[in-house]
């Protein structure tokens, strides 16, 4: 046996030798691996038409506005106001007590706007709710306005006759059906903005995309109205925001910081001027597209991708969870009026 | 031989630890991954925004930002009043982030009108010096100061992206004319000048200095700011003007706020209509043989009144410390009356 002294110089150029080879392989595996995401994406767009789809953008002056009888607003307020009215970019909060409904109506009815509103009922269970949906937003939704609801469905006989009042129109969109129920809800943003690029840009003035397994239950007005509208999320208006389930992992395009993020907004509400849901719509679609070439799915599917984009282009006016309401909650004494909330169902049996 | 047979299985060993080592540090990400997310943001935000044709002041995207986070069940201020009844926000210290403003309206040229007009150049020194301190401290800023004396204009150091512009105009012989025919002027060179330069224009007295942070938060399409003597009066109160007669009439029943004369604003389109309809209802009271009580203060109350304004100045916008005393509720004060000795200044 040669004595130990002899081993060292061998080994310790063995064992520098297969550590060189370590990091090598780790360098290469990290830059092999790095390479190929960035260059998997473009493969995986289809659609070529909907990049050449352009709108029209007109400028409406601000209209003066007719007379009316009303308290004048009280600078100085003692009142305890529950709820904050104005985010930190400005954007107001509506609720109720924050607007005063009759002042508004005067401003906006001269305005001859078109409300759209788009509900997918896409799965058999889905066009069950289309009666009540439409038979509540009848009663509550944008009383006195132009409306066209637009129901996307992939059984056009399915959606029942509503009888509808002056104005109000109805148009049923027929959409491929859906063989999961992720995979209904996200191709939502992609036949938004497809239908809003054909269609609604010249039909309507303002768009509402609502979920139709909710009913209306007080006045939703004019409100409501503005140039891109979120909804907070009935579930997450009392957490911080390090418990929002963004999604978190940083390879998908949704993908939220802990240190980020100004409110959790539902995905089952959102609007605005018809020309900004379209961007929206398709900047969600953009994304929801990324993720599938990279083969992953966000942890709550269009909601997230929802929140990311309200991250970096923020809404001009927030809803607050009056407009957004899970029926299951009990009603906090800092909502005064429930306008829009889930019926009771359970999900479960939806997804079978 | 040169390798022993229990050296070589010991380096065998070694060589795969290394390279299991190299593979699953990957996947246990204890090797930093490249930022690839920033990438393909990057990527999709210009698909999305390369096309469609883009209205001036549209809201653009903002970076990834740290600030802290709004709370909905706390409200800013509880002592006043933050957003009117038509959900234009009442600017008050408290209510706004910069930062994220400030993101919002990265790209934003601001022109700045102002008046001297015989002796009120003046005050042109104190006005620029202190506006260069704390009025849109970081975006492209210019100053459009109309005078009848040029030479008189200071030169004053500006910081980069801002400039003076000194438009040669004429004067008129009573102080009242002079300030209501700011309409007039502000009008012709929306339409002929300020259209094509900026995005926004802030409408400004001579006659004062800023003391605290003017910035981005006031930009709206049409803002006007609470006068400071009646933001806590009753509409019976305000000095609206009140003979029939008159273009700018306001009944005692209406009303939502009293307005300053001395700083509105929005963007040029509104400003221009705001200021060519105020000059035309100006006009049509001369032909009447009528002026109004406050002259273009009444008559920019009347347009606000009817179209109302996206946004509402507090009084920490416009204050005047000998006229009135601080309260608690103005935790800044931004913009201040400068003394003048009001027989001395005017109608010289």
């Amino acid at each position: 046996m040669p004595p130990p002294a002899m081993h060292c110089p061998r080994l310790a150029l063995g064992l520098g030798f297969c550590l060189l080879l370590g990091i090598a392989l780790c360098s290469l595996w990290v830059y092999v691996e790095n390479w190929l995401l960035v260059s998997y994406i473009p493969y995986y767009l289809p659609c070529p038409e909907i990049f050449n789809m352009k709108l029209q953008y007109k400028e409406e002056p601000s209209q003066p506005v007719a007379q009316s009888q009303y308290p004048q607003p009280k600078l100085l307020e003692q009142k305890p106001t529950e709820l904050l009215t104005l985010t930190p970019w400005l954007a107001p909060i509506v609720s109720e007590g924050t607007f005063n409904a009759e002042l508004l109506h005067h401003i906006y009815q001269p305005l001859n706007l078109t409300i759209g509103l788009t509900a997918f009922a896409v799965g058999n269970r889905y066009t069950h709710f289309v009666q009540h949906f439409l038979e509540s937003a009848e009663r509550f939704f944008m009383q006195g306005y132009r409306v066209h609801y637009y129901i996307f469905t992939h059984d056009p006989q399915a959606i029942p006759r509503v009888p509808l009042g002056p104005g109000r129109h109805l148009s049923v969109i027929p959409v491929p059906g859906p063989s999961q129920w992720e995979e209904a809800s996200m191709r939502r943003m992609e036949a938004i903005s497809v239908h809003i690029a054909t269609r609604a840009h010249r039909e309507v003035d303002y768009l509402f995309c609502l979920d139709v397994d909710m009913a209306f239950r007080n006045p939703w007005g004019p409100e409501t109205l503005g140039d891109l509208v979120a909804a907070i999320h009935p579930g997450y208006f009392t957490v911080p925001r390090h418990q929002f389930p963004y999604e978190r992992r940083p390879v998908s395009t949704a993908f939220v910081a802990d240190g980020e993020g100004d409110f959790y907004y539902g995905g089952a509400v959102f609007g605005g001027r018809v020309a900004r849901v379209y961007e929206f719509t398709r900047g969600c679609h953009m994304g929801i597209l990324a993720d599938k070439a990279n083969g992953i799915m966000a942890a709550w599917q269009e909601e997230s991708h929802l929140n990311r984009r309200f991250l970096s282009h923020k809404p001009s006016k927030v809803l607050s969870p009056e407009y957004l309401w899970d029926d299951r909650k009990p009603q906090p004494p800092s909502l005064k009026l429930i306008r829009f909330s889930t019926l009771n169902k359970d999900t479960a049996w939806l997804r079978s | 031989d040169f390798w022993g047979k229990s050296t070589k299985a010991w380096l065998c060993l070694i060589l795969l630890f290394a390279v299991l080592l190299g593979f699953y540090s990957n996947v246990f990400n204890l090797i930093p991954r490249r930022q690839t997310e920033e990438s393909q943001s990057a990527l999709l935000s210009s698909l999305s925004e390369g096309d469609g044709h883009l209205d001036t002041c549209r809201i653009p995207e903002v970076p990834r930002l740290l600030y802290p986070k709004a709370q909905l069940l706390k409200p800013s201020r509880v002592d006043v009043l933050v957003m009117t009844p038509w959900f234009a926000p009442i600017i008050w210290d408290g209510t706004f982030d910069s930062a994220i403003l400030d993101a919002q309206f990265r790209d934003t040229t601001i022109g700045l009108t102002v008046f001297a007009i015989k002796k009120y150049v003046v005050f042109l020194r104190l006005f620029l010096e202190t506006a260069e301190k704390y009025f849109m401290v970081g975006h492209k800023v210019t100053y459009y100061v109309f005078t009848d004396r040029p030479a008189d204009v200071p030169q004053i150091a500006l910081r980069a992206g801002r400039q003076v512009v000194v438009l040669h105009v004429g004067s008129y012989r009573r102080w009242q004319d002079i300030s209501m025919h700011r309409m007039e002027m502000i009008s012709n060179f929306s339409r002929q000048r300020f259209l094509h330069e900026v995005d926004y224009l802030v409408c400004l007295d001579v006659d004062m200095k800023f003391s605290d942070h003017v910035g981005v938060e006031i930009l709206a399409p049409l803002f006007g700011t609470l006068h400071p003597g009646f933001y806590a009066a009753d509409r019976q109160s305000f000095t609206y003007e009140r003979r029939p007669l008159s273009r700018a009439y306001i009944p005692r029943d209406e009303g939502d706020f009293y307005y300053a004369g001395g700083f509105f604003g929005g963007s040029v389109p509104e400003v221009y209509r705001l200021t060519t309809a105020c000059h035309q209802a100006m006009t049509a009271d001369q032909a009447q043989g009528i002026e109004a009580v406050w002259h273009d203060e009444s008559h920019l109350n009347r347009y606000l009144l009817s179209h109302k304004p996206s946004k509402v100045l507090s009084p920490e916008y416009l204050w005047d410390e000998r006229m009135l005393q601080r309260p608690p509720l103005l935790r800044k004060l931004r913009y201040v009356a400068v003394p003048k000795n009001h027989g001395e200044i005017r109608n010289r």
